[in-house]
């Protein structure tokens, strides 16, 4: 069985399907919240938490212990009360399970920009403070015209799986950071990542944090080699080679470009990734170029990329698709999903060479992923 | 005094749109509430003991912009205020 939850602006869904080609459509979960992330835990393959507000109420957490069938809900993470910034916690826009030797430890990512950790799935959260209070946070996330419309978003929540306490955060915008002793401390580590938006610093001096990634990844199977996609480009960086990053994108056509939101790694193959361009010319329109959606696959490693558009329209077709509306499976061949913000759902089990639209008419889609 | 509950915090006060409460500020009132129905205060309340954006407190048919307003007998009405989409 394969089964999608679908996060939208209101509510939660879920796609199930035996073959993945005949998918039922399940919800709404959770009616009427704006739902930005919800994810199962590997660990144990039933526990799911789901991050949520309404438009109007404070953030909560719902968890369910049997897939989705029956919910609880939890308190949403907060900055210590009394805390000299006045941080409160407005959502929560990102969770990611813990290493797998530690079963109920989670990290929820927040707006604004918070890293917070659970031992035991969600019943109470700590703020990771070396990230929180770090001195040099709030120059890392700057002001408000350094953050997202609805407020700075703390994503892209990688564990190392050889070393629970190597973590990476993303900053939107702010840059992306390591921690090498479990959240102690947080380094940037932007370096190679264009930014056209800082003036150009003296002597030649490059920025190590102010830059805008949308979404960062890396493979299980290779964790120093880390995937970006920005808001200034496709970038990779493998770390057994050094510490730069290196616009991969630049090898995309250029009447697309290298804008968007999400990267997807291969299950298996860790040359090969696909991302969903978006048109980031002129004002900015984040829609897909020209009007003719498609995602991008490389499988050499960022040095070439090839399109892969069949099933989708070929004219007047305006998609955004958001940086946790796209994932993979690991079936073979690998099935791919994503969800858009005109309420589509699209899934492909012939690793993108073709796609078919299985849920129309949903709210405006955050996020989908897959077990 | 009375409380009068949205229809947005009902899912926590079993469907009842009035329940009854007491203490001398709005802050007594919203623990005294949370007391009994877990997870509403930080619906409506952060952290930081703000009154969150899109959520009006009326103490007596006054608009309340801060917990320690007095409340005495009166009665409070919470409202989501007219934002959203």
């Amino acid at each position: 069985m394969t089964t999608l939850h679908v996060s939208t602006r209101k509510g939660l869904w879920f796609l199930h399907s035996d073959d993945r080609a005949r998918f039922r459509l399940e919800g709404p979960h959770h009616h009427g919240h704006i739902v930005h992330h919800t994810v199962l835990d590997p660990r144990d393959g039933r526990t799911l938490l789901a991050a949520m507000r309404t438009g109007h109420l404070g953030p909560v957490v719902m968890r369910s212990l049997d897939r989705g069938e029956t919910w609880k809900e939890l308190a949403a993470p907060t900055f210590p009360k009394g805390e000299p910034r006045g941080r409160a916690v407005d959502h929560v826009f990102w969770l990611t399970p813990g290493h797998a030797s530690q079963p109920g430890v989670w990290y929820a990512g927040t707006s604004p920009q918070g890293l917070f950790r659970t031992e035991d799935a969600g019943d109470s959260w700590q703020p990771v403070s070396g990230y929180n209070d770090h001195p040099d946070q709030a120059t890392w996330a700057g002001g408000d015209k350094d953050q997202t419309p609805d407020g700075g978003k703390l994503h892209s929540i990688l564990v190392d799986p050889r070393d629970p306490k190597h973590l990476y955060v993303a900053m939107s915008g702010g840059g992306f950071f390591e921690s090498i002793d479990g959240g102690l401390a947080f380094r940037p580590m932007s370096l190679g990542v264009e930014n056209p938006y800082l003036p150009k610093l003296p002597d030649g001096a490059e920025h190590l944090f102010g830059d805008d990634p949308h979404c960062v990844v890396s493979h299980p199977k290779r964790p120093d080699r880390l995937w970006q996609q920005s808001h200034f480009g496709i970038y990779l960086l493998d770390r057994e080679k050094g510490e730069r990053w290196t616009r991969i994108g630049r090898a995309m056509p250029s009447d697309v470009g290298d804008i968007g939101f999400p990267i997807v790694l291969h299950p298996r193959d860790t040359d090969t990734a696909w991302v969903f361009p978006m048109d980031g010319t002129t004002v900015w329109p984040r829609t897909s170029p020209g009007g003719k959606p498609a995602l991008y696959v490389t499988r050499d490693a960022g040095a070439t990329w090839e399109r892969r558009d069949g099933g989708f329209p070929t004219t007047q077709a305006w998609w955004t698709v958001k940086r946790q509306a796209m994932t993979a499976d690991a079936g073979d061949p690998v099935g791919l999903y994503f969800g858009t913000t005109s309420g589509e759902v699209w899934a492909s089990n012939d690793e993108a060479k073709s796609f078919t639209c299985i849920a129309r008419h949903l709210p405006e889609i955050y996020a989908v992923t897959v077990a | 005094m009375r409380v009068l509950v949205p229809s947005h915090l009902r899912s926590y006060t079993n469907g009842v749109g009035e329940v009854m409460s007491h203490g001398e500020t709005l802050d007594d009132v919203m623990h005294d509430l949370d007391a009994r129905f877990k997870g509403l205060r930080a619906r409506v309340i952060d952290e930081q003991d703000r009154i969150r954006s899109h959520v009006k407190f009326f103490v007596g048919g006054e608009q309340a912009d801060t917990l320690g307003t007095r409340v005495g007998d009166r009665e409070v009405q919470i409202v989501a205020a007219f934002s959203g989409g």
